[in-house]
């Protein structure tokens, strides 16, 4: 019982991680219509950035929220400038853009790998949230049991940021019908530049507040990006609820998959993916075929 | 950079053998004074350069240390990056064979990337010293120009068990490693040892390379006594971080790859207490070893683990080699028998000497982590001295039986 209960949860954790690192990913695939290569790298980057911080420079330490802000920040202004001097020189040539994300990801790897070295570099857990917390006979984790509740706190903020405000309409707009809301006067590449740095801030944000659980180490990139494009693709670009959904689908097969059918690990988890182009190429939620 | 520098060279070695086409100069004929070519096999990007700066820094500690000359021969140093693939460490031995004319090479780091290179170092007759621990190439399937100065998978495990069964008095184990050959050689030579002395695996779990969450496998540990992990490259901190983080409290048991000096300075306090056996230990009080970490302090400023420490003895292992044939390295089958024939009483990881298949005879260390004045550090608490690859087994006998696998041994009901 202990072990299906552990395993429920800790699916609803991974989940909420990533949901974190994958809404961004769907925003900017539903409204620039590519799939941003670099977000396994603005993953990495912001956890790196952000134990930087964390660990202090020259004696220069924060706590570990106010490094995960900066860190969001800094990375946020990376992509806006990645998108604003880099893919918008390529407009409408997605396939140049993919390219270029892709080069990006293998430039930021080997930076990464520059400043860092190849160390992998533990995050350590929040002093207030390193403990335990009960029910009963069960045991969890309370930094897992946090990751929860900012990823719905997350997913509540960015539902009113897209659905109750201007520039959320906008952002739909650019989703739904980029021409068209050209053509109603939205300027539609500066949402490009809005939704890139929003996403690469959220993948940021995503690396550092995984970082307690999955540390920091050359190949996090790798090992993250495949699991937002499986969350996307599931869950249809563009929506959020799609990503949502996706999110905690994937979290419980990635759990439950490798603890019942480890030699299937990955087979359970892309399965459901491929069922979805083949069935449902638009996924669950999504607007628009990819 | 590195590519730059290997396109320039690619450029030169055309125009060089454009030339030398064009106009046919004889070979010059001195052997003797030539500088004997020295070629590294290693990881400088991607996820295993950690190992494979180490790797780089072994080497160069040495070079320094001997002022760049192996019995009175200059040594040029060539160091390729492989990029951690077998296609790549198949064209960098290539290219530091036929392009560079390398004497020797050491490395590569991982099995795979020397699975891919085997048998076109035996053909190509080029003697070859690695760290990567696949068992066959000195067991079923032995390369004569392959030599491992470090460790086999399972050479360090099978004394581990021993240890686990009989000081630390565990009786029911759980295994947990990468789903690939290191892990699966390691994890069977220790649950063959384990059982031999009265224990029981009870459990073996294989997570993939790239695993970012381990829960799902720590939810199946329980009802046991201990575990021993596996785990390579940045994995043992991941492991151990999250089964301190899970709560699990029973005692951790590791490798060479696990418990690796190196890694101490990025483990947290969930690492204290590992018991690990390594074939090279930072603690060891050996001359050599002194030398060795001294020279790691002062040209990198960081202390040393098995990787920089193995490349450390592969080179030593050559210079000896070198002395032995009186500086002579151009008959290839002559100077591997000298390689083999090298038997070493001080390195920093105690007596070298290898048995006729070509792997390490020496001794392997049981060290507890513990912290010492805001370190971690490894305290070696036993030695086992003299350990070949068929640990107390008889090397027929343990060569008839397949090699250690996923299902081999298989788990008992």
């Amino acid at each position: 019982m202990n072990f299906w209960l552990v395993l429920a949860v800790n699916s609803i954790t991974f989940g909420g991680l990533l949901f974190l690192l994958s809404a961004g990913f769907s925003l900017i695939f539903g409204l620039m219509r590519i799939p941003n290569l670099t977000h396994g790298s603005l993953f990495m980057l912001g956890a790196y950035i952000g134990v930087t911080f964390v660990l202090g420079i020259h004696g220069f330490q924060l706590n570990f929220w106010l490094a995960a802000v900066l860190a969001t920040l800094s990375v946020a202004a990376l992509g806006a400038l990645a998108e604003r001097f880099l893919l918008r020189r390529m407009p409408g040539d997605q396939l140049a853009q993919v390219l270029v994300t892709l080069g990006l990801s293998f430039m930021a790897a080997d930076l990464c790998l520059m400043i860092w070295g190849g160390d992998p570099i533990s995050v350590p857990t929040p002093p207030e949230l390193d403990g335990f917390a009960r029910f009963g006979v069960l045991v969890f984790p309370a930094y897992r049991l946090a990751i929860i509740v900012i990823a719905i706190v997350f997913a509540i903020g960015l539902w009113l940021l897209l659905d109750r405000t201007r520039l959320g309409a906008m952002i739909r707009a650019g989703v739904d019908d980029p021409d068209m809301a050209r053509v109603v006067g939205i300027r539609v590449s500066q949402l490009f530049t809005i939704v890139f740095a929003l996403g690469a801030g959220l993948a940021a944000f995503a690396g550092i507040i995984g970082g307690p659980i999955l540390s920091v180490y050359p190949g996090l990139d790798q090992d993250m990006l495949p699991l937002a494009l499986v969350v996307v693709i599931l869950g249809g670009t563009g929506s959020l609820l799609g990503s949502f959904v996706g999110s905690i689908i994937i979290g419980f097969i990635y759990n439950f998959g490798q603890a019942l059918l480890p030699e299937l690990a990955y087979f359970v988890l892309f399965l459901p993916m491929l069922l979805v182009l083949l069935l449902r190429p638009q996924g669950l939620f999504g607007r628009h075929v990819p | 950079m590195s590519r730059k520098v290997t396109r320039r060279k690619f450029m030169a070695a055309t125009a060089a053998g454009a030339v030398a086409a064009t106009f046919k100069f004889p070979a010059p004929a001195i052997a003797q004074a030539a500088p004997f070519k020295l070629g590294l096999l290693t990881i400088k990007t991607g996820p295993l350069a950690q190992g494979g700066i180490q790797m780089e820094q072994g080497v160069i500690t040495y070079l320094k240390e001997k002022d760049n000359t192996f019995a009175g021969r200059k040594v040029d140093f060539v160091s390729a990056d492989t990029g951690g693939s077998p296609a790549g460490a198949k064209t960098k031995a290539q290219e530091l064979v036929e392009r560079d004319k390398v004497d020797t090479i050491v490395g590569p780091l991982a099995a795979f990337e020397l699975l891919a290179i085997t048998d076109y170092i035996a053909q190509a007759k080029t003697p070859l010293l690695s760290l990567a621990a696949a068992e066959d190439l000195t067991q079923r399937r032995p390369n004569p120009y392959f030599l491992r100065a470090s460790a086999c998978s399972s050479q360090a495990m099978h004394p581990m068990a021993d240890y686990a069964a009989k000081e630390m008095k565990l009786k029911n184990m759980i295994t947990i490693s990468e789903d690939f050959a290191f892990g699966y050689e390691q994890m069977g030579g220790f649950q063959q040892t384990f059982e031999d002395n009265g224990g029981r695996i009870l459990k073996k779990l294989w997570p993939p390379l790239a695993t970012p969450d381990y829960t799902p496998y720590l939810a199946q540990i329980a009802d046991c006594d201990g575990v021993c992990q596996g785990f390579a490259g940045g994995n043992p901190l991941k492991f151990m971080k999250q089964y301190g983080s899970a709560g699990l409290k029973f005692p951790v048991v590791t490798g060479q790859t696990g418990g690796d000096d190196a890694l101490l300075r990025s483990y947290g306090d969930e690492a204290i207490g590992l018991v690990s056996c390594c074939p090279y230990t930072l603690d060891a009080e050996t001359e050599a070893n002194k030398r060795f970490v001294a020279g790691m302090q002062k040209n990198f400023n960081l202390d040393p683990g098995f990787y920089a420490a193995g490349l450390y003895i592969n080179c030593m292992v050559i210079d000896a080699a070198l002395t032995k044939a009186g500086g002579k390295s151009d008959d290839k089958a002559e100077f591997m028998k000298a390689l083999r024939s090298v038997s070493l009483s001080d390195t920093p990881r105690g007596p070298v000497k290898f048995d006729h298949l070509g792997n390490a005879v020496g001794n392997f260390y049981i060290r507890n982590c513990e912290k010492v004045g805001g370190k971690l550090v490894n305290k070696t608490v036993k030695t086992y001295t003299n350990v070949s690859q068929f640990w107390t087994y008889d090397e027929q006998k343990f060569l008839q039986q397949p090699v250690y696998s996923r299902d081999f041994p298989p788990l008992k009901s």
